[in-house]
């Protein structure tokens, strides 16, 4: 065993702990922003809207997220070839994303769900009995309420997908986990850097699951 | 001011509210009361459309309630709504509590909300409590805001439902303090409550419902000093053995 070499891989590990932590960010944002509407659509009156939600739902809860970042690698260029006519280029990373996105909405959208669920009824009469509109309502009133409620749980699902990124090695994009990979190769050290990185998982993802924790009994007083 | 027209509501097959007519004149008082499950609260919320009714017809200040047409946020804008639990929104302090509709609703700008909640936290006497969460007060207290919080939308009529029913009876008194202000105020109110010195003292009338009807309408004296209905003696028989 020979740890010193990781020393001078450091900026390249560094690169690819870079890309995993932008694509992991982005991923969270979209994919909250997204399930929060999936979350109205499901929780609208109205059967399609609530049918076309649940069917997304579903769909991408019952397929490996490992099929779905291969499928919009290839599908996103050939879909988008197909809208505008003309060969666009798509990087890795953008496809990466929207499949991120797109996976991850559906388990947001079922916490988001059940955390507009968890605001009692009494705050929709409020607003409505006060003028609002619906938007207004949930925008001012219950979503606020709501993501402080769920912050723990949304917050939790992130580390999970901080540890999914790692997929995106079936398309060739030069994550941390990646990086690590071809660097213990191509130094004849694979043993060595993967259980580096495998240890820079671990201290990430544990470290922030008890800043969850702590951060649970807070809002829970 | 608020004219109820042979209102019924059914839900599935139980019959709510069996063919309310009532009149609210401006500047007048009505106390609503009944057994539990007789159909007061319901009553009480379709005036601003919390439920939905039936059949039959509201009118509110002229302009009907029930009609699809009708802007239900200007409408609701104009009616003030007491709940029994509160319903003050946990994540706001007490002035964001009171200015939030009158920002996002009426436009107002804020330093004109801010200065009138101001006001209107005086009048309850909780001005010192404006920068308090609501899971800082007593019921009591959080009640006063939510009646300030109504009046900030500066609504034609105040609506409450059993406003004290979830105080503890050391709290009764304040919020029907200001509820008193009120009334003597001139503001037109309609009241589900069981506070029978309250009816007595401001009504000028008390309609008591039972199973979905009005089935006496009186004034305070008539009502408590010599009720006609079996089922009204009944219930103010049960009150006093309390």
């Amino acid at each position: 065993m020979d740890f010193s070499q990781i020393i001078p891989a450091l900026p390249d590990l560094m690169d690819g702990m870079w890309l995993t932590l932008k694509l992991m960010v982005m991923a969270v944002v979209g994919g909250v922003v997204l399930g929060t509407v999936l979350a109205l659509l499901r929780l609208s009156s109205n059967p399609v809207l609530s049918g076309l939600a649940k069917a997304y739902v579903n769909i991408f809860r019952s397929v490996p997220l490992l099929l779905v970042i291969i499928w919009f690698y290839l599908a996103v260029p050939m879909l988008l070839n197909w809208i505008t006519g003309e060969f666009v280029a798509v990087g890795a990373f953008t496809s990466c994303l929207v499949a991120f996105m797109m996976f991850e909405a559906a388990y947001y959208c079922e916490i988001v769900r059940a955390g507009i669920q968890s605001i009692a009824k009494g705050q929709v009469n409020a607003a409505y009995a006060l003028g609002m509109t619906y938007g207004q309502a949930m925008r001012l009133v219950v979503l606020p309420q709501a993501f402080r409620k769920m912050m723990p749980l949304l917050l939790q699902q992130s580390i999970i997908l901080f540890q999914d990124t790692s997929l995106v090695y079936a398309v060739g994009l030069m994550d941390f986990l990646s990086s690590a990979r071809s660097r213990g190769d191509i130094l004849g050290l694979p043993h060595e850097f993967l259980l580096f990185a495998g240890l820079i998982y671990f201290v990430v993802s544990f470290a922030a699951s008890r800043g969850v924790k702590h951060l649970q009994k807070r809002l829970a007083v | 001011m608020i004219k109820l027209i042979n209102v019924h509501k059914w839900f599935k097959d139980l019959h709510v509210l069996n063919g309310v007519n009532l009149n609210v004149n401006q500047g007048e008082v009505v106390v609503v009361c009944g057994p539990s499950g007789s159909g007061k609260s319901t009553l009480i919320r379709t005036i601003n459309q919390l439920e939905t009714i039936s059949e039959g017809e509201i009118w509110v200040d002229g302009k009907s309630v029930t009609d699809p047409k009708t802007d239900l946020n200007l409408l609701r804008a104009e009616v003030g709504f007491v709940f029994q639990h509160f319903n003050l929104y946990p994540h706001l302090s007490v002035l964001d509590n009171i200015t939030l509709s009158p920002i996002r609703v009426k436009k107002m700008d804020k330093a004109a909300a801010d200065k009138l909640a101001v006001e209107l936290l005086e009048r309850v006497g909780l001005a010192h409590k404006k920068d308090a969460f609501p899971a800082q007060l007593s019921g009591g207290q959080q009640q006063r805001v939510a009646i300030a919080r109504g009046l900030a939308m500066q609504p034609k009529v105040m609506l409450f439902d059993e406003p004290t029913s979830a105080l503890d009876p050391e709290m009764v008194g304040e919020v029907l303090q200001v509820m008193r202000d009120l009334a003597k105020s001139g503001m037109t109110m309609m009241c589900v409550t069981h506070e029978m010195g309250f009816a007595r003292d401001v009504a000028d009338y008390v309609v008591f419902v039972d199973q979905g009807q009005i089935v006496e309408q009186a004034t305070p004296e008539a009502f408590f000093g010599n009720p006609q209905h079996e089922r009204a003696k009944q219930f103010l028989g049960q009150l006093r053995a309390h």
